[in-house]
């Protein structure tokens, strides 16, 4: 039986994230498919057809899958269901908003924010915020999962695959309004191999100035606590942890970071952790590879100098 | 409008959890429980419809134990008006959660239901979207504000990259983020008359509902720990280390 991974793109072009989840597609083993729902995507097609190991690249374009809106996309995805055992999208908030969706639809239970494959029905997800790990295995038909692609390396671009168009349309259900995206020049959290994170410490939107130029710098992205969101100084997509973006760079620099549960929950898995705090008691010290007990407002500058 | 917020019992969001002896599951034995963090979000929000005459009553429950009857008479001093608890001792998936939701829902004749977009122990963020599928119904998940006017919902939500706002006819499924509202805090008064506020059980056999078993739970192990990292002195020190041991930069 074959393997169907649904892509994460934005129109215009196909996420690093859809990569990854091939990749643990292919640690499952089986045909791999790549489904596109969107509407004039044909960049993303494109690219999607590249990944390597992927057989066939399915595409659903309207004007009624522009917004990629759960309810469409999960109609879609059942539709073309029956073909295949496996069902896959990454843990991002499209993938989470529709593949559950997609679930209860074929009347299966989803395995979420899968971190590795053990077999082709058992797999590992982390729970309580990845103070443990379960290894669960899947008793249904059909298994509906949702891949945390920082756990998979993306497939290489060197492929070829054919392309199938999907005639069929559904009925909106739901009415889009509006979108209003963070405008950013850095590199995506999900995909940075440098993340500069600041916490409440960083005491205002002004002096978070600082980590970004540190970020820039480095060529990374900006990151941040729960704290520092809920106080209004970066906006929520930068939140980094359980219930923000989970990610596992090769540098993390946490500044003015306690390290809550929720927060490490976010960024634990990343290769290098670096925190800067005045605490010498704060969790985030037990995490780090390196720590330096400093105030963040002569550490910060002084490393800009340095680099 | 009636609206309907299921509620999870959970260990507490600030207790650090151990996987037991045997490996097969958390040891919550004697820990701190509470309303998932989420899911007293979605209270709040329900209660402040009905504040502001959107809401004609509120109705909270919960699938579980019969310990979870306290966190149901926390979400009444909160301001739900009535509960349902549904007494099982087994551990269900999403799906069969869902499913005795759109149960409780048809029976109550519910126009909104309003979840937490997860549970902060099993963290599947899956019930609410399998709700508006088993119901086929519109969802706005991860939702940040939401704003009734007659019969629309204007809902905006936390996507990827920024936030998405959405217009949804009722019955619909919303799902609530963290930024959603600040939950109050029940008052002494409040916790009392809770009290005696109704609160119906019921057990899953009461619904016409077959509940299948879907996965089964292998084991349950901690997670590798980090090695013991280092504290550097000077900011010096710390870029020589991050260029020449580790070679991250």
């Amino acid at each position: 039986m074959a393997i169907l991974v649904l892509a994460e793109h934005d129109n215009a072009s196909l996420k690093l994230d859809t990569a990854k989840v091939v990749a643990c597609g292919q640690a499952i083993g089986g045909d791999i498919d790549v489904l596109v729902i969107g509407h004039n995507c044909n960049d993303a097609v494109s690219s999607a057809q590249q990944l390597n190991g992927v057989r066939k690249v399915l595409v659903a374009d309207a004007a009624v899958y522009a917004n990629g809106l759960a309810e469409n996309t999960a109609d879609v995805v059942t539709d073309v269901a029956a073909d295949y055992e496996h069902i896959l999208a990454a843990a991002s908030s499209h993938g989470k908003d529709v593949l559950p969706r997609v679930a209860a639809l074929l009347d299966v239970n989803q395995l979420s924010e899968v971190i590795a494959v053990v077999s082709s029905d058992t797999f590992v997800r982390p729970i309580y915020a990845g103070s443990a790990l379960a290894t669960v295995q899947s008793l249904d038909d059909k298994k509906v999962m949702t891949v945390r692609s920082s756990a998979f390396d993306a497939v290489a671009s060197d492929g070829s695959a054919e392309l199938v168009t999907l005639t069929q349309e559904v009925a909106p259900q739901v009415e889009f309004i509006s979108q209003s995206l963070t405008v950013s020049e850095r590199p995506e959290l999900g995909n940075a191999s440098v993340i500069v994170s600041g916490g409440r410490a960083m005491g205002n939107s002004e002096n978070f100035g600082i980590l970004e130029q540190l970020a820039d710098k480095l060529g990374g992205a900006l990151g941040a606590s729960r704290a520092a969101v809920d106080a209004g100084f970066v906006p929520n997509d930068l939140q980094v942890g359980q219930t923000g973006k989970i990610v596992a760079p090769d540098l993390y620099i946490a500044v003015g970071i306690s390290g809550a549960i929720q927060h490490l929950a976010g960024m634990k898995d990343s290769k290098v952790i670096v925190a800067i705090n005045k605490d010498p008691e704060a969790p985030i010290f037990q995490v780090a590879d390196y720590g330096l007990e400093a105030d963040l407002f002569e550490a910060v500058p002084q490393l800009l100098e340095l680099l | 409008m009636k609206v309907l917020v299921p509620v999870k019992r959970v260990v507490d969001a600030n207790v650090k959890v151990r996987v037991n002896a045997d490996n097969t599951s958390i040891d919550t034995a004697n820990l701190k429980m509470a309303i998932n963090p989420f899911c007293e979000i979605a209270v709040e929000e329900a209660v402040r419809l009905k504040e502001a005459g959107s809401a004609s009553e509120v109705i909270v429950m919960s699938i579980g134990p019969k310990a979870s009857q306290e966190q149901l008479r926390t979400a009444l001093a909160l301001g739900a008006d009535r509960a349902i608890h549904i007494l099982t001792d087994e551990d269900l998936v999403p799906l069969s959660v869902a499913k005795l939701i759109h149960a409780v829902q048809k029976k109550e004749q519910v126009d909104l239901v309003i979840l937490g977009k997860q549970s902060i122990d099993s963290d599947n963020n899956q019930t609410g979207q399998m709700l508006a599928a088993i119901g086929k119904m519109p969802q706005a998940t991860f939702a940040s504000e939401i704003k009734m006017n007659a019969d629309q919902l204007t809902v905006t939500r936390e996507v990827d990259g920024g936030l998405q706002t959405l217009m949804l006819p009722l019955p619909a499924v919303v799902t609530a983020d963290l930024r959603l509202n600040e939950p109050r805090y029940a008052k002494l008064p409040n916790i009392m008359k809770a009290k005696r506020k109704p609160l119906e059980t019921l057990t899953p056999a009461d619904f016409d509902v077959t509940l299948k078993s879907h996965q089964t739970v292998l084991k349950v192990t901690p997670p590798a720990e980090r090695s013991a990292g280092v504290m550097v002195s000077s900011v010096e020190e710390l870029v020589e280390k991050l260029k020449n041991e580790a070679k991250v930069i």
